[in-house]
C-alpha cells in the first residue's frame, strides 16, 4: 500500500488549491470585486483547517487503533495555551496596565512577579515547542498509566473526558496563572507582525494549510507502514497481536503521543487566528464534537476526518447564524443520521459506491489503480 | 531465582489458579519434551483452557511453577514477551486479522524486531516474502493470498492460524481444539499437517474429538478438576477406571 493513493492526491491538490486561492483571492483581488475573499473569511476557513487537524490526530487513533478518545480538546487546549503564552508576552507594556513584564490578568491579580512556568515562553521557538512537548507529555503519561493498566474501550474514553473535565476546572482557577475565566486575550503581535493584519492572518492561513498537509502525510506513513497494520489489528483483535508477541501498550502509548503533539499542534495555530484562548476550549462536549466530524467524514479515512471537520464546522457557522438556537439539535441529529445510513461516513461510503460502480467492469478496464479501501 | 533449571521444554509443578476460593488448576504438574507432541483432553470445566492461558501469560498462578526452555519463569512474563520466548498459541475459535489480506496476517505473525519503531521502518525483504510463500505453500492459501481473511471459511481460518504460529518459529505450539467445525477431511488434513509440524518442534493439543486424537497417534495427558488424572497411549487412558467414570463413559 502507497503512501500517496488517489485519496491523498485530491486531498493535497485541493489542500493546496485552498493555500494559495485564499491569501491570493483576499489579497491579491482588490475589495468590491466579485472575486474578493472577505477579509472575515480567511481567519474563519484557517480555523477550520486547524479543526481538520485536530481531526486528523483523532482518526489516528480512533479509525485505525480503536482507541476512542473523548479528551482530545485537552491536548488541543494546551497546545493553544502555549502559544497564547507567548503572544501574551509580546503584548509587552501595551496592555491596559503597561507592565513591563506581567500581562495584565497578572497585574490585575495583584501577582508581583512572573511564575516560574512563564519563563522562556517570551521566545517564539521555546513557546512553539511547549506547544508540541506540553500535550505529547501529557499523553504520554496519561497513555503510560492507562495502556499498561489495560484499560480498553468505554473505560478509557470516560477517563479521557475525566482528563480534559479536570483541566478545565483547573484553568478556570485564577491561580493556576492562566488567566482563569478569561484566559488569554488581546494580543498584539506574532513574530513582530500585527495578529491583526490581513497579511499576517494570510500567514497563518497558509501555515494551518502547510501543517495540516505534512501531519497528514505523516499519518499516512504511519497507518500505511507495518506499524500501520499492527494498529488495525489490535483494534480487531488485540490478544492475538500480544500472543504474536507484540507488546500492544507501546504501540498504543506510541501513537497516542504522535497524536497528542498533532492536536497540540493545531491548537497552537488556531490560538493566534482566533484570537483567545480560555478553559472553554477544555470542555468535555468540545472533544466529543471533535468525535462527530470524523464520524461524519468517515473513520479510518484520514482525509474524510479533515473532510468531515471542515463540513460540520462549515454548517456550523452557517446555521448558528440562521438558527443559534437549534444548533446542538442540528448535530446531535446530523451524528445519529450518519451513524444510521452513513456509518463508514461520507468519504467512506463514496469509496464503497465507487467501488461498486467499478466492480462489473472487465479486469482489461481497470488499468487505473483501484480506490484503496478503508480495509487496507 | 525461585525456578529450577529443567531439561525438559516446558515444565509445570504443582500449578494452582483459583479464582474466589475456586480451583480452576489444583496442583497441576506436566512436563513436555522438547519436539514431542501431546493430547490434552478432559470434560469441560477441566482447566484445559486456564492452563493454557497460565502457560502464555493470561493468567498468574495462585502458586506452583512455571518454567519454559529450561530457564524462563513464566509466571513473571507477559503475553508477548512469553510469545517471543518461542511459546506460540491458536485459539479455540480461529483469531485472524479479518481486515488484512491473508499475506499481510502472516507477514505480521513473522518472525521480526517487535518494537514500534523498527516496526514503523520495516520493510519487507525478500527472505521475509519466501518465508511467507513457503508458509502459504503448506497452509494451501496461496490461491486466496490477497483476499481479506474475513473472506475465508472457517476451515482456513484455522489453517491460516496455524501458519501464523509457525510463522513466529515458536518451540512450542499450543493449539485449542484445531478440529473444531471442520469437514472430516480438514480434520485429518489438519491432523497431518500437526504430525510434520511435531517433528521440529513441541506440540500440545487440547481436544474434545476423540477421533482426530486418535488419529494424532501421541500420549495422551487427562485432566480433571484442575490436576492430571491419567497419562499415557489412548489406549491406556481409556482403559483406567476413573477416566472412564469422569469422562469418557459419561
Amino acid at each position: 500500500m502507497r503512501v500517496l493513493d488517489r485519496t491523498s492526491m485530491w486531498f493535497l491538490g485541493l489542500l493546496l488549491a485552498v493555500a494559495v486561492a485564499v491569501p491570493v483571492l483576499n489579497l491579491g483581488v482588490p475589495q468590491g470585486s466579485a472575486f474578493h475573499l472577505s477579509d472575515h473569511l480567511v481567519p474563519l476557513i484557517g480555523k477550520y483547517l486547524c479543526f481538520a487537524l485536530l481531526a486528523l490526530s483523532v482518526d489516528l487513533i480512533w479509525g485505525f487503533g480503536g482507541i476512542l478518545s473523548l479528551g482530545h480538546g485537552a491536548f488541543f487546549a494546551l497546545g493553544g495555551y502555549a502559544m497564547g503564552m507567548y503572544l501574551m508576552r509580546q503584548v509587552g507594556q501595551r496592555g491596559v496596565y503597561s507592565h513591563p513584564v506581567l500581562p495584565d490578568f497578572m497585574v490585575f491579580l495583584n501577582w508581583k512577579e512572573l511564575p516560574w512556568f512563564w519563563y522562556g515562553f517570551d521566545q517564539f521557538w521555546f513557546a512553539a515547542l511547549m506547544a508540541l512537548v506540553v500535550p505529547g507529555s501529557l499523553a504520554f503519561a496519561f497513555g503510560w498509566f492507562a495502556f499498561r493498566s489495560r484499560v480498553t474501550g468505554v473505560y478509557l474514553s470516560i477517563i479521557t473526558q475525566a482528563l480534559t473535565f479536570a483541566l478545565m476546572l483547573a484553568f478556570f482557577r485564577n491561580d493556576m496563572g492562566f488567566g482563569g475565566n478569561n484566559g488569554l486575550t488581546d494580543f498584539k503581535d506574532i513574530l513582530g507582525f500585527p495578529v491583526q493584519a490581513r497579511e499576517t492572518r494570510a500567514a497563518l492561513f497558509v501555515a494551518s494549510a502547510l501543517s495540516l498537509a505534512m501531519s497528514y502525510l505523516l499519518c499516512r506513513f504511519i497507518v500505511t507502514s507495518k506499524f500501520g497494520q499492527v494498529l488495525v489489528a489490535v483494534r480487531d483483535a488485540e490478544s492475538r497481536v500480544r500472543f504474536l508477541g507484540y507488546h500492544v501498550e507501546n504501540y498504543k502509548l506510541t501513537v497516542f503521543t504522535i497524536s497528542g503533539v498533532l492536536a497540540g499542534l493545531a491548537g497552537a495555530l488556531y490560538v493566534p487566528q482566533v484570537g483567545i484562548i480560555n478553559p472553554g476550549e477544555f470542555a468535555p462536549a468540545n472533544s466529543i464534537e471533535v468525535v462527530v466530524w470524523v464520524a461524519v467524514g468517515g473513520r479510518e479515512t484520514l482525509a474524510g476526518a479533515a473532510l468531515g471537520a471542515v463540513l460540520v464546522n462549515a454548517g456550523k457557522s452557517w446555521f448558528t447564524g440562521v438558527l443559534p438556537e437549534f444548533w446542538l439539535f442540528a448535530l446531535g441529529g446530523l451524528f445519529v443520521l450518519v451513524t444510521l445510513l452513513l456509518p463508514k461516513g461520507i468519504l467512506g461510503t463514496s469509496r464503497e459506491l465507487a467501488g461498486r460502480l467499478r466492480w462489473p467492469r472487465p479486469a482489461s478496464s481497470s488499468s487505473a489503480p483501484p480506490l484503496s479501501t478503508p480495509a487496507e | 531465582m525461585t525456578a529450577p533449571t529443567t531439561p525438559a521444554l516446558l515444565y509445570l509443578d504443582a500449578v494452582t489458579v483459583a479464582f474466589d476460593g475456586f480451583k480452576a488448576l489444583n496442583s497441576l504438574s506436566l512436563t513436555v519434551d522438547r519436539a514431542e507432541m501431546r493430547a490434552i483432553i478432559g470434560p469441560n470445566g477441566a482447566g484445559k483452557t486456564t492452563m493454557m492461558d497460565v502457560i502464555t501469560g493470561k493468567t498468574r498462578p495462585t502458586s506452583g511453577i512455571a518454567v519454559f526452555a529450561g530457564s524462563h519463569d513464566l509466571t513473571k512474563l507477559d503475553e508477548a514477551s512469553i510469545a517471543e520466548l518461542g511459546i506460540g498459541r491458536k485459539f479455540q475459535t480461529p483469531t485472524v486479522f479479518e481486515m488484512h489480506s491473508v499475506e499481510d496476517n502472516m507477514r505480521l505473525a513473522l518472525k521480526s524486531d517487535r518494537r514500534p519503531f523498527p516496526t514503523l521502518f520495516a520493510r519487507s525483504s525478500a527472505l521475509e516474502r519466501k518465508r511467507i510463500e513457503e508458509l502459504l505453500e503448506r497452509t494451501r492459501l496461496k490461491d486466496c493470498r490477497k483476499r481479506t481473511a474475513a473472506e475465508l471459511s472457517h476451515g482456513q481460518k484455522q489453517w491460516l492460524e496455524i501458519g501464523m504460529l509457525l510463522a513466529q518459529e515458536p518451540q512450542l505450539l499450543l493449539v485449542d481444539e484445531p478440529a473444531a467445525g471442520m469437514t472430516d477431511q480438514e480434520t485429518a488434513d489438519t491432523a497431518d499437517l500437526l504430525r510434520e509440524i511435531a517433528q521440529t518442534r513441541a506440540v500440545v493439543v487440547v481436544e474434545h474429538d476423540m477421533t482426530f486424537v486418535r488419529s494424532l497417534n501421541v500420549k495422551v495427558t487427562v485432566l480433571h478438576e484442575g490436576s492430571v488424572l491419567a497419562e499415557g497411549s489412548l489406549d491406556a487412558v481409556s482403559s483406567d477406571e476413573r477416566v472412564i467414570e469422569v469422562y469418557l463413559g459419561r
